[in-house]
């Protein structure tokens, strides 16, 4: 049977763990940042790039490379932002890591800021999250008062401050580079890539780090266990543990920290220890594996796997969605990916013309409105589906819908905000065409 | 700390207390635009939406020009330049809390409110008390549907719990 595998998660889903700073030096609380502090911080570094970690915001780029880009050279300060904006429809993990265990977070970013040389941090957190924000800065207060942030740090040499900076309400926050223009007091218009990659120039151009609350607090658990023991979890290049987010038509929804690769959907959607099953009565429809953007999976499809070029995947062969593990290298191979994490699951009760209708209508909110195949396709992808959903559909809709959503990502935009809003359109309309016919006029 | 510079004709009484936090918030960042959207939701929290004036006075306490907090508040989403009611309650509209029934919570709401159903951005009760708004992913997606009412999170919201916020809130029996 398959099970969790608790790190990040661990302590604060004990009965009576309390966020304060007592109850985490209890349990063992910047234990290791005391032994951190003795080591350099490349060998710091050293141990994230051991670890094999991959950030958890999204993208799942390995966070030892990230570290490794950054331009040390420059004179300028480096900084590093905490992406605690989690918008991304389906994901809620970030915040439940903040209001339980907000010092977690602040240790993992103490530890990723003197292992690169950093003095000054943000946590950028989403606007709605006010009350993460005062829980944050509570901690924040908690940990200065102890000498953990501050001026030498520890009676150490090391000084760093952090501060929280709340944003407003809008999902293209969460782009690393929106976020920093954002923080810069702009409008948080992405910026184009090269020659702005945060690494070299990210706030007031100056090298920037942007992780994921989820990725701070794992680089903790590697700098405590070490990057090798770290590594033995999961899979090759899929290392660790990771918060998967359950929603939609499950009898279990919540959040769940699995071993990278260790469960199937099958084991998360009916597993009593994860989803515990559908309705009664209902059938599976569709699983979205990563969040809104994540392209759908049917749930009757096969998935070709392996064959040359896949990393450790293995000989050809077809596999069934449900059999799947979820971790990133097969998610990617099967033709979607796992995002955030966030999975939202359809049974047969769903209209999926009305499902991707419903997030085709945040993406023609969320887009920012710099590029124009992004903006104007995300607004006529949601017009057209309002109207197939109201049965104004016209003949050819359908395919008007492949049509846009065909010619919005793949360079032509400045960030993949393009990629996010027609990937739902391309994999909804392309494996469940018949739907959306039936809705055209005429039909 | 750096001096607060005098504020050229914008005229905006606040609170000692109030402009020492804008002080201590500007204060924390190596360049003073930085702070333009926290500025702007402690004078939003405080003066209930913003005013001319305020975004008038915060541009000049950021030296800055107007334009550049103008684009700012019509920009993001919670920014709002009239006044919302006492009680805020933002449903979320996406698709967990969809298929969650959020959109029936909504419409419930609304026609209880005699507000608009369909309508989308915030509307606001005749009486001035109730602001109805549909907004996106609330992060919270397991246990929709969800509404923050201001500030505060509500999980599994049914039409019976949320006639009970508005009774708690003093807004119908
Ligand atoms: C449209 C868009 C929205 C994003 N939203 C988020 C978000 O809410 N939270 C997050 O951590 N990363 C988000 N990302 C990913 C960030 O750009 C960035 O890759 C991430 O914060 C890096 O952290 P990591 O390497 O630790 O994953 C988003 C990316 C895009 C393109
Ligand atoms: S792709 Fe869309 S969201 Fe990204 S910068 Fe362009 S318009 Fe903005
Ligand atoms: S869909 Fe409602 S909180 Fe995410």
């Amino acid at each position: 049977m398959a099970e969790e595998h608790r790190l990040i998660t661990k302590q604060f889903r004990e009965a009576g763990y309390t966020p304060d700073l007592d109850c985490y030096l209890r349990h063992g609380g910047y234990d290791t940042l005391r032994r951190a502090l003795r080591v350099t911080p490349e060998q710091l570094r050293n141990e994230v790039g051991v670890s094999g970690l991959r950030g958890r915001g999204g993208a799942g780029f390995s966070c030892g490379l990230k570290w490794s880009l950054v331009d040390r050279r420059s004179g300028k300060p480096i900084y590093l932002v905490c992406n605690a904006d989690e918008s991304e429809p389906g994901t809620f993990k970030d915040r439940q890591i903040i209001h339980l265990d907000p010092h977690q977070l602040i240790e993992g970013m103490i530890l990723a800021c003197y292992a690169n040389d950093v003095h000054l941090a943000f946590i950028y957190i989403r606007g709605e999250f006010a009350e993460g924000a005062r829980i944050l800065n509570l901690a924040l207060t908690e940990a200065r008062a102890k000498g953990f942030l501050g001026k030498g740090i520890l009676g150490g040499t090391y000084d760093l401050d952090i501060h929280v900076h709340r944003g407003a309400g809008a999902y293209i926050c969460g782009e690393e580079t929106g976020l920093l223009e954002s923080l810069e007091g702009k409008r948080p218009y992405p910026r184009v890539k090269p020659p702005y990659y945060p690494a070299v120039l990210g706030l007031y151009q100056c090298p920037t780090i942007v992780n994921n609350v989820e990725t701070l607090c794992a680089v903790k658990h590697v700098l405590a266990m070490g990057g090798t023991e770290y590594a033995k979890l999961g899979r090759p290049n899929n290392t660790g543990t990771r918060l998967v987010c359950l929603s939609g038509h499950v009898q279990q929804p919540g959040y769940f920290e699995i071993e990278v690769g260790a469960v199937t959907f099958r084991d998360l959607i009916f597993d009593p220890a994860f989803g515990g099953g559908l309705r009664e009565d209902r059938t599976l429809k569709a699983i979205i594996p990563g969040g809104a953007s994540a392209k759908v999976f049917r749930a009757d499809e096969k998935v070709t796997l392996g064959g040359p070029g896949l990393e450790g995947a293995g000989p050809k062969r077809k596999v069934d969605v449900l059999d799947l593990p979820y971790d990133f290298t097969t998610l990617t191979a099967a033709g979607s990916m796992s995002g955030s994490g966030g999975i939202i699951v359809l049974d047969d009760s769903t209209d999926i013309v009305a499902a991707l209708a419903n997030l085709s209508e945040f993406f023609a909110h969320e887009s920012c409105g710099q590029c124009t195949p992004c903006r104007e396709g995300s607004l006529w992808m949601a017009k057209i589906l309002r109207r197939l959903g109201s049965g104004q559909g016209r003949a050819g809709d359908a395919d008007q819908l492949l049509h846009i959503a065909d010619n919005i990502p793949g360079g032509r935009t400045i960030c993949a905000f393009g990629e996010a809003c027609s990937w739902p359109v391309q994999s909804f309309v392309g494996k469940f065409k018949a739907e959306f016919e039936t809705k055209e006029a005429g039909v | 700390m750096d001096q607060p510079p005098p504020v050229p004709g914008v005229e905006l009484e606040l609170p000692a207390a109030l402009t020492a936090e804008i002080d201590e918030i500007v204060g924390r960042y190596p360049q003073k635009r930085s702070a333009a959207v926290m500025v702007l939701h402690a004078l939003q929290d405080h003066l209930g939406y913003l005013t001319p004036d305020a975004m008038e006075w915060t541009a000049a306490r950021l030296e800055l020009q107007p334009i550049h907090i103008y684009e700012l508040v019509t920009f993001y989403p919670m920014f709002r330049q009239r006044p919302v009611g006492n009680l805020h309650l933002k449903v979320c509209r996406t698709l967990s809390c969809a298929l969650a029934g959020s959109h029936q919570l909504h419409a419930h709401l609304c026609r209880k409110l005699g507000l608009d159903p369909h309508g989308h951005g915030p509307q606001t009760t005749e009486d001035g008390r109730v602001t109805v708004e549909f907004v996106e992913c609330l992060a919270t997606c397991g246990t929709g549907p969800v509404v923050l009412a201001n500030d505060v999170f509500h999980e599994h919201v049914t039409p019976g719990t949320a006639d009970e916020l508005l009774k708690q809130a003093g807004v119908s029996k």
